[in-house]
């Protein structure tokens, strides 16, 4: 129904060995790592509605079949909100910013890069990117994605 | 004779803090108040119906055994900001399908000094593990974007202004300079302290462009509303059938598909859908209403449903603040309570108080704040999810 999730896909490279920690997880499973990051989407076959996280049927029209696709990287920035307050332990302040790709999905993410955050402009062009977020007790990497200015 | 269903009686606990009486408390004093506002007793009722979102369940049951336990039927709903309304709508529903003649409504919330809603902190144990719908290994507030309240409404009218000119930082402060201006005269309200546009844009950020005097507080207060049906009422004495208010409209929705609601909820197109069902069911238009009272939770909030109920030209928003037409003055008066952002928004409660402030104006109840002559009012709450409720009332002819 789903695309796998990526740790399985990972696994799916060393078949036959021992397991091992992966050194680098993507924070969510729509986003895919490699040397060509990007997202994910799951696409509704019937009417082309596009989710990121696992759905049992299609919100739009209800059918059960899904497809995986690619998002474009290129977006437009169609809202935000510069956060000051958040809960322990996030740093602040950051952007949060709704993005609308060159073909027309709806992501949520942080807007990066930006040396001062009033910077942020509504309809401003933007590209995706990855960076390191975190790392656990195991040594593997925590993987975000987030939208620059080009 | 018309089916209609009336609010015979309507109560409100001023809001604020609490902390020496509990929600059952609260909740039975609007009752109680409720009930001989209409002139009635517990023993009347055929129905009853209890809001809230944090308590345990079974908040109807505990209230009767303060106000009375004759046996029937209690709904315990809950609709995340439209639960209050949604307790309403209840009542109404069991009336129009003529399984009661009369019945209450409460809604009631005891949220102290709860602080930001939503965003989760961070694990601080850490094997990262997929979980979940979206197989995250770590929570992913503030690194996807935010989820608290504040920045999730400050998007939402970002995303207005995205759309449409004249709308930015001044206009959304605007919005809560009204708000506050309004509270300082209601006696009910939370807080009651008029702040000056310079004092709201320079209060402190919390998701801007929301500054902290452009939240509502968390608090704590019910309300509560007995509904009768016509054909009960017109067997009542003449002075009582002159106080009650018309429920001309009564309407809830939920968000239809949207591309981009699985990033960002959509509280515009219900809100837009209900105000559609609610005038055709009215059989007014935004140009008749006298008052409104709506879920303006955040400056941002309130902006964008001047548009989403009409009251303004569509993306005009940003005219209709600047021009003065939502002030108590004003062509279209808004949120003369003080609204959420200043009356308080202890969450179960305010989809009744909402309507307990338009009855009361209608009434012609509304002491200070009154708006005088007033005939018909909007009340309109929306809980994220999303569920939006709508009542239009009218005065007794």
């Amino acid at each position: 129904m789903s695309r796998p999730v990526p740790s399985t896909d990972m696994s799916d490279e060393i078949d036959g060995e021992v397991p091992v920690t992966p050194e680098r997880l993507p924070i969510v499973d729509y986003l895919k790592l490699g040397d060509d990051p990007h997202l994910l989407a799951n696409e509704c076959t019937t009417c082309g509605a596009r989710y990121f996280d696992r759905r049992n049927a299609c919100a739009k029209c209800g059918a059960v079949g899904f497809a995986t696709v690619r998002l474009a990287d290129r977006a437009v920035l169609t809202a935000f909100s510069i956060v000051h307050r958040a809960a322990p332990g996030i740093p602040v302040p950051y952007v949060s910013a709704i993005v609308q790709t060159d073909d027309g999905t709806s992501v949520r993410a942080n807007l990066v890069g930006l040396d001062d955050p009033m910077k942020a402009e509504l309809g401003m062009s933007l590209g995706f990117t990855t960076y390191g977020c975190g790392t656990d007790d195991n040594g593997t990497e925590c993987v975000a994605f987030g939208y620059a200015a080009v | 004779m018309s089916d209609a269903v009336w609010v015979l009686g309507a109560s409100m606990t001023r809001f604020g803090r609490y902390p020496d009486l509990d929600t059952v408390d609260l909740a039975s004093q609007a009752c109680i108040d409720a009930l001989a506002d209409g002139g009635v007793t517990i023993h009347d009722m055929d129905i009853l119906a209890a809001g809230t979102l944090f308590q345990q369940s079974g908040m109807g049951q505990r209230v009767q055994k303060q106000i009375g336990q004759t046996g029937i039927p209690v709904y315990n709903v809950t609709n995340a900001c439209a639960t209050g309304a949604t307790a309403i709508r209840t009542v109404h529903l069991a009336i129009k399908a003529g399984e009661a003649e009369m019945g209450l409504a409460f809604g009631v919330e005891q949220m102290g000094k709860m602080g930001l809603l939503r965003g989760g902190a961070k694990d601080e144990a850490n094997v990262y593990e997929p979980s979940g719908r979206y197989g995250a290994v770590a929570p992913i507030d503030g690194i996807l974007g935010t989820e608290t309240m504040p920045g999730v409404f400050a998007q939402a009218g970002m995303g207005y202004a995205y759309e449409n000119d004249g709308v930015g930082f001044e206009q959304f402060a605007r919005v809560a300079y009204k708000n506050h201006l309004h509270s300082t005269l209601n006696p009910l309200a939370q807080y009651r302290k008029e702040f000056s546009m310079e004092e709201i844009m320079g209060s402190p950020v919390q998701s801007y462009p929301n500054t902290l005097l452009m939240c509502c507080p968390t608090g704590d207060g019910a309300a509560a509303a007995v509904l009768v049906s016509e054909e009960r009422l017109r067997s009542m004495p003449t002075e009582v059938q002159n106080r009650a208010v018309k429920i001309s409209a009564s309407v809830l929705t939920s968000d239809p598909w949207v591309e981009s609601g699985q990033v960002q909820p959509d509280v515009n197109t219900l809100t837009r859908n209900a105000a559609a069902q609610a005038y055709e069911a009215a059989g007014v238009g935004p140009e008749d209403l006298d008052l409104v009272e709506l879920h303006d939770c955040f400056a941002t909030a309130e902006l964008i449903h001047y548009d989403n109920l009409g009251l303004c030209e569509r993306g005009g928003a940003g005219e209709f603040i600047d021009s003065g037409a939502p002030f108590r003055d004003g062509r279209t008066p808004v949120n003369v309570s003080g609204g959420l952002i200043s009356k308080g928004h202890p969450i179960g409660a305010t989809g009744v108080a909402n309507v307990y402030e338009v009855a009361t104006h209608l009434r012609g109840e509304a002491g200070d704040r009154q708006i005088d002559g007033a005939k018909v009012g909007l009340a309109h709450v929306i809980g994220l999810g999303s569920a939006c409720g709508i009542h239009i009332l009218e005065k007794a002819a």
